[in-house]
């Protein structure tokens, strides 16, 4: 257990009524960037509030850099940085006040906070803004800002809760790229995110969880061979009955979407596979409106694995 | 196990106790200059005050031998200090809402020194707001006996009382669901406290069971004990019912928050 950085096993936690996590088990390898990737509700943020102290878990193990979360959590704080969901910094105070603040209140000295505050300051390029009050930053600044203030003890262990949600495009590409140059230090990362893009492109592994339990893990190209290596996309057209084409595809892996009559299927990407998909439709008399064929996304592998979007929002506001 | 280097176990733990109380201190001090509105508030709110009392109302409230503004001035003063103290409740639920706190709770350091900070804050912006009073009364004709201890003794009262209210501030503020809500909770908590006490007028006026709340009610005996310092009114029982009180109310309200400060774990 010891070369984890984060072990986490049978981990359970309700609100009241609601089980959030049904018996989590999960394994972060140092210097590994993992991507808990999930739809709202489905036990991320619980996981990282449990994993950071802020929750005590119902049952189960949770370690984090050798510190059980229960019985050290003073060990568990000081080996972590924490960006949550909402960007967490001083509006009255400037960068600089902010992480000279923070430094101190991960006891660093007041020389060492200051001169690891104007490297992390250049790293996210924040330093023209520096000497000024954060209520004047954008929305992606304070997410910097807000990454910048996690990593001012140099942690070796950072969790990135949502760090891109809610963000413009453009600001998601800046954060991402800071991320990035994150990911190639030997800090380990524990990156929850709803988007299958942004684990896709930061994580080195990706646990699915849904329903409070990981539903599967692996390289992002290891949960892409489950779905096949190419998916044949057919939309039928209005006329030609829907049902009909289900039942006569019947392949591998598929997915459907009545209301944009769509219907996916896992391919060798072979053109007698495509030709004998095509054959079954035209002898059933079903006439397709449009035929793509592309790589399978993590979106076709959660859709796969959960039966449901990964978009999907769940009125689900505790977790 | 990699160990996070940062840590510096040079120093004793209770070194890094103080050290993070004053970091807190300090932020929520700078707050108090850094924040236009609030320095606004801290200085216009009791000009306006003292004017509306001492001239507008003044006039129609009978006060016996002593005159109006010197029995105005205790009153006014200790309901600037109770409306005060409740700041922090309005900055541990900003702090709450930002997601700040639970930032600190994940830190190697005393989060609950958040609330150490805002109080002190408020024992900082009283003490500004109570000299302004005192010398803008001075201008509307305020004319206290007070001898230098007395003075002291003063602003030893403002303290307590100050640093009574405001952690039962922080209780509101953990409590709170909304910015709006702890705006109401410490309005309805002070302004009737406030209002029926001997802070605007003399609770012999008062209809039977008004006086008898109104005299037994802290506050009351907060304003006459400054009242009797400043200005020489009988002291009686006063300042050491005064004392118990806010005494009282630390004692309770300071492991309340704590134990809510804790338990507290997110929207």
């Amino acid at each position: 257990m010891q070369d984890h950085a984060i072990h986490i096993s049978n981990l359970k936690k309700s609100y009241k009524n609601l089980e959030v996590l049904k018996g989590l088990d999960l394994t972060v390898k140092r210097g590994e960037v993992l991507a808990l990737l999930g739809p709202n509700g489905a036990g991320k943020t619980t996981t990282v509030r449990i994993l950071s102290t802020l929750l005590q878990p119902d049952s189960g193990d949770v370690v984090v850099n050798g510190y059980n979360v229960v019985e050290n959590p003073d060990g568990v704080r000081a080996s972590i940085g924490l960006t949550g969901q909402y960007a967490a910094v001083d509006e009255y105070l400037t960068a600089m006040e902010n992480l000279e603040m923070m430094g101190r209140l991960y006891h660093l000295s007041k020389a060492e906070s200051i001169k690891r505050g104007n490297e992390l300051l250049v790293q996210f390029d924040l330093v023209e803004a520096a000497n000024r009050v954060v209520k004047t930053y954008s929305g992606g600044m304070r997410r910097r800002l807000d990454l910048a203030l996690s990593l001012i003890a140099t942690p070796p262990i950072v969790f990135l809760d949502e760090p891109t949600t809610g963000l413009d495009p453009r600001s998601r590409m800046a954060m991402w790229s800071v991320i990035e140059q994150l990911v190639a230090s030997d800090t380990t990362i524990l990156l929850t995110t709803q988007y299958l893009e942004e684990a896709d492109k930061l994580a080195d592994r990706i646990a699915v969880l849904d329903g409070g339990r990981i539903i599967a893990q692996g390289t992002a190209s290891e949960l892409k061979d489950r779905v096949g290596k190419e998916r044949l996309e057919l939309t039928i057209k209005e006329g030609s009955s829907f049902e009909k084409a289900i039942e006569v595809i019947d392949g591998e892996a598929m997915q459907h979407d009545a209301q944009k009559r769509v219907i996916s299927v896992a391919t060798g990407g072979t053109v007698s596979e495509i030709k004998r998909v095509l054959d079954r439709m035209e002898s059933a008399s079903i006439e397709i409106e449009t035929l793509s064929l592309h790589k399978p996304t993590l979106d076709d592998v959660f859709l796969q694995l959960t039966g449901h979007q990964a978009e999907q929002k769940n009125d689900d506001t505790t977790a | 196990m990699t160990q996070p280097h940062n840590t510096m176990t040079t120093h004793s733990s209770l070194y890094w106790l103080c050290s993070d109380l004053w970091v807190f201190i300090k932020r929520s001090l700078s707050h108090i200059f850094k924040n236009p509105d609030q320095i606004l508030g801290l200085t216009v709110q009791p000009i306006m005050f003292m004017v509306l009392f001492r001239y507008v109302f003044g006039g129609a409230i009978q006060t016996g031998s002593v005159s109006y503004i010197d029995f105005l001035l205790a009153g006014i003063l200790v309901q600037c200090i109770a409306f005060g103290s409740m700041t922090t409740s309005l900055s541990v639920a900003v702090d709450l809402q930002r997601g700040i706190i639970e930032r600190f709770k994940t830190l190697p350091a005393a989060g609950w020194g958040v609330l150490m900070g805002h109080v002190t804050a408020d024992l900082v912006r009283n003490v500004i707001q109570c000299v302004i009073m005192v010398l803008v009364g001075l201008l509307v004709g305020f004319r206290p006996t007070a001898t230098p201890v007395e003075w002291l003794a003063i602003l030893g009262v403002i303290l307590l009382f100050t640093f009574a209210m405001s952690w039962v501030a922080a209780i509101l503020g953990l409590l709170a669901k909304s910015i709006e809500a702890v705006q109401w909770m410490g309005f309805f908590l002070v302004f009737p406290l406030t209002f029926a006490s001997a802070a605007f007028a003399p609770t012999e006026t008062m209809a039977k069971y008004l006086r008898i709340f109104a005299e037994n009610q802290p506050i009351t005996h907060v304003i006459e004990t400054i009242r009797s310092l400043m200005i020489g009114t009988p002291m009686g029982n006063h300042w050491w019912i005064t004392v118990i009180w806010c005494v009282a109310i630390t004692i309770v309200a300071i492991p309340t928050a704590a134990i809510l400060f804790r338990k507290y774990s997110g929207r």
